[in-house]
């Protein structure tokens, strides 16, 4: 083991403080990739402590750790927190990274607005969590908002939300979103047009194509979210009655706004983490993708899916049967290319010669915890069983499976895959693993018996439950599998800051992987490749090994 | 060197033969592999009693510790006669519930079908294509880019499973979402408030045409009911699970559900959309019992209201202060914020459920409902003692 800086001459000559301020200028995709999955973390560590507050309040039942209204700040705050703050931050970070090196680009399209978008979603941010300090406008209460992260109206009118809470919740996720709207049309310019000379779209890593999908999606959904946003501030300070009921309004109406954006937003969330997963697996499987083609089939159905099922979020709305029906049935379709996925993932595992890395058993991990979610959301779409889950524990259960089973697993599998080349050092592998064990149980504890309490007829969003219905043991055992996630985190942020003083050298490929990004040195140097690579096939790295058995002769 | 081919189908069966011949190997050789396979066995013996055991345990089993007021014999109307029956969607007592649950079965079925090939296919992968210790070379595994047959067999197996289960969807979701009443139904109108329920009985049979009450819902066993629900604020939604799936409650948009109690008992359930503060203090409370005793609780509300001239003073504070704003006393205030109190006394808790309805308790409540219930919306009217004792003696006469 060596400890030797990385770059002893660009790193150690300057201060501290000239150091932070080229971060803040920068407008290369590296460093803005880095300061989004950064900030992503942190607010994934302060999500993280709003969850353990609830699991603590709902350790016992009629417990007085939290006030109602405490507890309702905070499970506004989480879901807002993982979904705006963490998930979308992190899942774009990665592809600001990634895209332009997986390329072979020099840069994003457009790296300005790409600093943009990053300052944007970090204000954003900022201005939701300022209003637990602002909040309280002149009216004596309030704080941080506590309408839920979907924010139904008319709980969000003025006549039931004083204060300006919800005006912060509006306005930080609208700034946040126009940033990543910024960054999906970036990504889009960026890999139609910024590919080095041989890579064509279906030479492309998967990893790229479902970014680009990604892409497609925030720019179609995320809109719709603002514009339902700006009506909302309409009707709350210009005297508009489009969610008001009173007046005619209609609060269903926010419902299909929302869920038309909040739908994709789910696959926003998990494609990502699929893109990840089709570069990791294959690469310690020592094993090609099984089924290139298949899998960007089944990714651009899946996108094309996802923007027709909303209403299954909307199952016990009253809508009438036929409506109900059609959503059922477009839910349902949406499982077969998600099947292709999962079992194109297994055909590649199979076969091969798998190397136990952490980044190798976090994205196994992916696949067993996701097969668990994505089956519970079969049955989520059985109108009539969803008439009895929906809104209850079972769905919490189901969609912490699918985004931190399936998505964040995936992110500390992409962490422990990228942060060599990021870094130019490998994180600790014997405390990678102990992480890994801890979330994996930690998980298992919390969220499985979520699906217990849901089925004993627990709603979501209590503040408490009464004793005696059955549900005390399961929420001790789901607040029993706090400690083992914390530990996980602690255990993940000392193993990135140990690596980062005194990791193990990478070198250019420590993985021995295939993609363009690791015929670079690590960290890449400010323009990413010496001369621009060619590409030949979608492994133009395994055709350099390889000359003897390239990929292109199979095309 | 690579070697390339297609994975097919009669590889797979090469696979799952292999499969067996090395789990037997495993079995019988190593002792760690044997401790291993008991912690499985182990494993799924737990999961067995956590899982299968609760949700076959008799839906009374807890229900001493919940709200049920003993001193009110089993002869009143009042009281429910059964058991309590918990909100478990796997404990019906109604035909919308038990479909609901024999559909549910078998998506379990076919879900726990899938999840186990999968997964067991995932494991296969990480137990037999691992890295064996020693391997130093530097071969690469034969290279696999796809196979037709394959990925077509995972496409259409999947579709037709969903197609199935999309079609017993489609039946039971026209079984269970009626358009109108179904014939004799009991008529009730179900209006949500932050944090309580308000039932208008609606209906020919009722004496007099309508009656009012909160919080606890009585029915007839054996007769459907059909239920007219209404917001007067924000989204509520009425879930009983042991009666029928939940349905939300939403303002300037009248939803109905129906539900037919087949067993007499008091069905717990509770508010299933976020509503506001003390959403899990919104909780439901439905009584069925025999067609008989629920017309004689029926005629114990159209009774006029109970004229005490003893508690006189208590009334007058009631009808001077605040109290009548919000609630209505047949007679003597007609409030419609909060809960009818004409025959409070005829209920077996307040607060929507959250607490027993005695003398101690109705006095502390109003003394301070924030204590009770934080967040709610009745307030304290920071009544002396001597005040707090008229008006709850008041309160204790409306039968």
């Amino acid at each position: 083991m060596t400890t030797a800086p990385i770059h002893p001459t660009s790193e150690t000559s300057i201060g501290f403080g000239s150091r932070v301020h080229s971060w803040v200028i920068s407008v290369d995709h590296k460093k803005l990739g880095m300061m989004y999955i950064g900030v992503g973390l942190l607010f994934f560590v302060i999500g993280g402590l709003e969850a353990t507050l609830m699991r603590l309040q709902l350790l016992k039942p009629l417990n007085d750790v939290l006030t109602p209204h405490g507890f309702n700040q905070m499970f506004t705050m989480h879901g807002t927190t993982m979904v705006f703050l963490v998930g979308m931050p992190v899942l774009l970070g990665f592809g600001n990274y990634l895209i332009p090196l997986m390329i072979g680009a020099r840069d994003m399209a457009f790296p300005r607005l790409n600093a943009f978008g990053l300052w944007l979603f970090i204000f954003g941010g900022l201005l939701l969590y300022y209003s637990f300090i602002g909040g309280d406008g002149l009216y004596g209460m309030g704080g941080a908002p506590d309408v839920g992260w979907f924010a139904y109206s008319p709980l969000t009118s003025k006549a039931f939300s004083v204060g300006h809470a919800t005006d912060y919740w509006i306005l930080g996720i609208m700034v946040s979103g126009f940033g990543s709207m910024t960054t999906a049309i970036n990504f889009m310019a960026t890999i139609v047009c910024m590919r080095c000379p041989g890579m064509t779209f279906m030479r492309m890593p998967l990893f790229v194509w479902l970014m680009f999908t990604v892409g497609i999606l925030v720019l179609l959904a995320l809109p719709v979210l603002t514009g339902a946003q700006v009506m909302l501030l309409f009707d709350r300070f210009l005297g508009a009655h489009f969610f008001d009921p009173q007046q005619q309004g209609s609060v269903i109406f926010w419902q299909h706004l929302f869920w038309f954006f909040g739908h994709p937003e789910v696959y926003i969330l998990i494609l990502p983490a699929f893109g990840m997963i089709c570069e990791i697996i294959p690469v310690f499987s020592r094993k090609v993708i099984f089924g290139y083609p298949l899998m960007v089939a089944a990714t651009l159905s899946i996108a094309f899916i996802s923007l027709g099922v909303w209403v299954h979020h909307m199952f016990s709305v009253g809508l009438p049967p036929w409506l109900n029906s059609i959503f059922a049935a477009s839910t349902f379709l949406i499982a077969v290319p998600t099947g292709m996925k999962m079992f194109n993932w297994i055909g590649t595992m199979w076969g091969g010669n798998i190397r136990f890395t952490v980044s190798m058993m976090f994205a196994t991990g992916f696949l067993v915890m996701f097969l668990f979610g994505g089956l519970t959301g079969i049955m989520l779409a059985v109108v009539p069983f969803d008439w009895q889950l929906s809104d209850s524990y079972f769905v919490v259960g189901h969609f912490h499976y699918v985004l931190f089973g399936g998505t964040m697993l995936a992110v500390f599998s992409a962490v422990f895959y990228w942060f060599p080349k990021a870094t130019g050092r490998l994180l600790s592998e014997p405390m990678g693993k102990w992480t890994f064990w801890m979330f994996m149980i930690g998980l298992t504890l919390t969220f499985f018996p979520m699906h217990l309490s849901g089925v004993l007829g627990m709603p979501r969003r209590v503040y408490t439950y009464q004793p005696g219905r059955g549900f005390e043991l399961w929420n001790l055992i789901s607040s029993s599998g706090v400690p083992f996630q914390i530990v996980g985190v602690l255990l993940l942020v000392t193993n990135i800051i140990k690596s980062l003083i005194n990791g193990r050298v990478a070198g250019p490929d420590p993985w021995d992987a295939w993609t363009l990004e690791w015929a670079t040195s690590s960290p890449p140097p400010s323009e990413n490749f010496p001369k621009i690579p060619t590409c030949t096939s979608p492994r133009p790295l395994w055709d350099r090994k390889h000359p003897e058995d390239p990929d292109c002769f199979y095309e | 060197m690579s070697h390339r081919g297609a994975l097919g189908v009669q590889n797979i069966f090469a696979g799952a033969t292999l499969f067996l011949r090395r789990a037997n190997q495993i079995y019988y050789s190593t002792p760690v592999s044997i401790l291993f396979m008991k912690r499985i066995f182990t494993g799924g013996f737990l999961a067995m009693c956590f899982v299968v055991l609760p949700l076959c345990a008799p839906s009374n089993a807890h229900a001493a510790t919940e709200i049920c007021s003993t001193s009110a014999a089993a002869s009143s109307p009042i009281a429910p006669n059964g058991p309590t029956i918990l909100p478990n969607i796997f404990d019906p007592h109604g035909p919308a519930a038990r479909m609901i649950h024999d559909l549910s079965w078998l998506v379990l079925g076919i879900c726990a079908g899938l999840f186990l090939v999968v997964e067991g296919m995932i494991f296969y992968g990480v137990l037999f294509y691992r890295r064996k210790k020693n391997d130093q070379s530097k071969d690469e595994p034969r290279q696999v880019y796809g196979s037709n047959p394959v990925e077509i067999a995972w496409t259409i197996i999947p579709l037709l499973i969903v197609f199935v289960l999309a079609l017993t969807t489609v039946r039971t979701i026209r079984s269970i979402e009626l358009t109108e009443a179904p014939a004799g139904a009991l008529k009730v109108v179900a209006i949500g408030h932050q944090w309580w329920w308000e039932y208008r009985y609606m209906d020919d049979s009722v004496p007099g045409g309508e009656v009012v009450v909160a919080n606890e819902l009585h029915v007839p066993i054996n007769r459907p009911v059909w239920l007219r629900l209404e917001s007067a604020d924000v989204i509520h939604s009425w879930w009983v699970p042991a009666l029928a799936g939940k349905m939300d409650v939403i303002p300037n948009h009248t939803n109905h559900t129906w539900f037919t109690a087949e067993t007499e008992g008091l069905y717990l359930g509770q508010c299933a959309e976020y509503c506001g503060n003390q959403h899990a203090g919104m909780l439901l409370r439905v009584i069925a019992s025999k067609p008989a005793e629920f017309d004689a609780w029926l005629q114990t509300q159209v009774a006029p209201t109970v004229n005490d001239t003893a508690v006189a003073m208590g009334r007058d504070i009631f009808q001077e202060y605040a109290c009548s704003n919000c609630h209505t006393v047949k007679g003597v205030s007609d409030g419609q914020f909060a809960p009818d109190l004409t025959h409070l006394m005829s209920r077996q808790t307040i607060a929507s459920g959250v607490a027993p309805l005695d003398p101690t308790t109705l006095r502390a409540w109003i003394e301070n409902p924030q204590a009770l219930k934080p967040g709610c919306n009745m307030p304290s009217l920071q009544l002396d003692p001597q005040e707090l004792n008229a008006v709850t003696a008041y309160l204790l006469t409306l039968r």
